[in-house]
């Protein structure tokens, strides 16, 4: 699929605009349908496309193999992370209303950062598994 | 309406796809049945799990599917033995289901006890999050979400830990040094 004009124009066009919208998806979230998941998936599906579109190894070089590792972690860390940051504020664990002043405002706060790391995680764990199944592919049409 | 005629091509598409042996038409099939389990539940205002459906079902699970496809011959082999044993023991799972379901309270039955329990106290939403779902899923069940990170994240390590040891060959290394 790599030498395919039409294909490659319409990924640039399009991709851009995934990431976009999954960026959309997370910060509407609150608001809209959306949400941690949906944005991580939909942002995957979006580097995913590229990986198809321009070849694994120029996915490789913008999104690195270590990235989406550290990601795998980092966000399943910053979820646990703002259920430590309420314990150390005074409240129980993932109680979001002792990490503002107001209430309100800190339940929002809690859920903005949760959402984020689910989204970090997500997006990560969708890269690797499809990073690891597309280099065995390709390492078997090298043996070919 | 919608949701009968939906549920109908989602069945012609599962019939379709045990039928087939053809490895590359089945995934597409999957592929459209994903695409349908969405619009399903769009049609049940269900909007964050549709979106949910499309990206992973449709999108990421048909491209892995490809991508193992890759790996091995297009075409399934005849099963060795005849399928009596697994079809009688999902008809009876199925009939055990539908006896189960015809228990349950009607669909969008205001008065069913799921939305008695704990759903009104979640709707007078006093986190000020106007999307209940992310409320939900967010705050009020936030434990339960962080297990569900968790569990995302142990598929990955998993992943990682079964499909890794192939990089000790040299050119797993040199793709690593890019």
């Amino acid at each position: 699929m790599e030498n395919d004009l039409v294909l490659r124009v319409v990924g640039k066009l399009l991709i851009p605009f995934i990431l976009l919208f999954a960026l959309y998806v997370q910060f509407h979230g609150d608001f809209g349908p959306g949400g941690g998941f949906q944005a991580g998936t939909i942002s995957a599906a979006g580097i995913v496309f590229h990986a198809l579109v321009f070849g694994l190894e120029q996915t490789r070089r913008i999104v690195p193999d270590r990235l989406v590792e550290a990601m795998l972690a980092a966000g399943v860390l910053l979820y646990a992370g703002v259920g430590v940051a309420g314990l150390l504020l005074g409240g129980n664990y993932l109680d979001y209303f002792v990490l503002d002043p107001d209430p309100i405002h800190g339940q929002h706060r809690g859920i903005f950062w949760v959402e984020a790391g689910v989204h970090i995680t997500v997006c990560g764990v969708m890269l690797k598994i499809f990073y690891m199944f597309a280099s065995r592919s390709q390492r078997k049409d090298d043996e070919a | 309406m919608i949701v009968n005629s939906l549920l109908v091509l989602m069945m012609v598409a599962v019939l379709s796809l045990a039928r087939t042996r053809n490895l590359f038409a089945v995934i597409v099939l999957s592929g459209i049945y994903s695409f349908l389990m969405a619009t399903l539940m769009v049609a049940l205002d269900a909007v964050d799990v549709a979106m949910t459906e499309a990206a992973v079902g449709a999108g990421i699970s048909t491209v892995l599917l490809l991508g193992a496809l890759h790996l091995c011959k297009s075409e399934e082999a005849r099963p060795a033995h005849r399928p009596w044993l697994p079809l009688a023991l999902s008809g009876a799972t199925a009939a055990l289901l539908i006896y189960g379901a015809m228990g349950l309270p009607d669909f969008a039955d205001p008065n069913a006890p799921i939305h008695q329990h704990v759903a009104p106290r979640y709707l007078q939403n006093e986190v000020d999050v106007p999307n209940v779902v992310t409320a939900v899923l967010a705050s009020f069940r936030g434990y339960d979400t962080l297990g569900e990170t968790v569990v995302v994240f142990t598929a990955g390590a998993g992943i990682i830990a079964l499909l890794r040891r192939r990089k000790h060959k040299p050119e797993g290394k040199g793709r690593d040094g890019e």
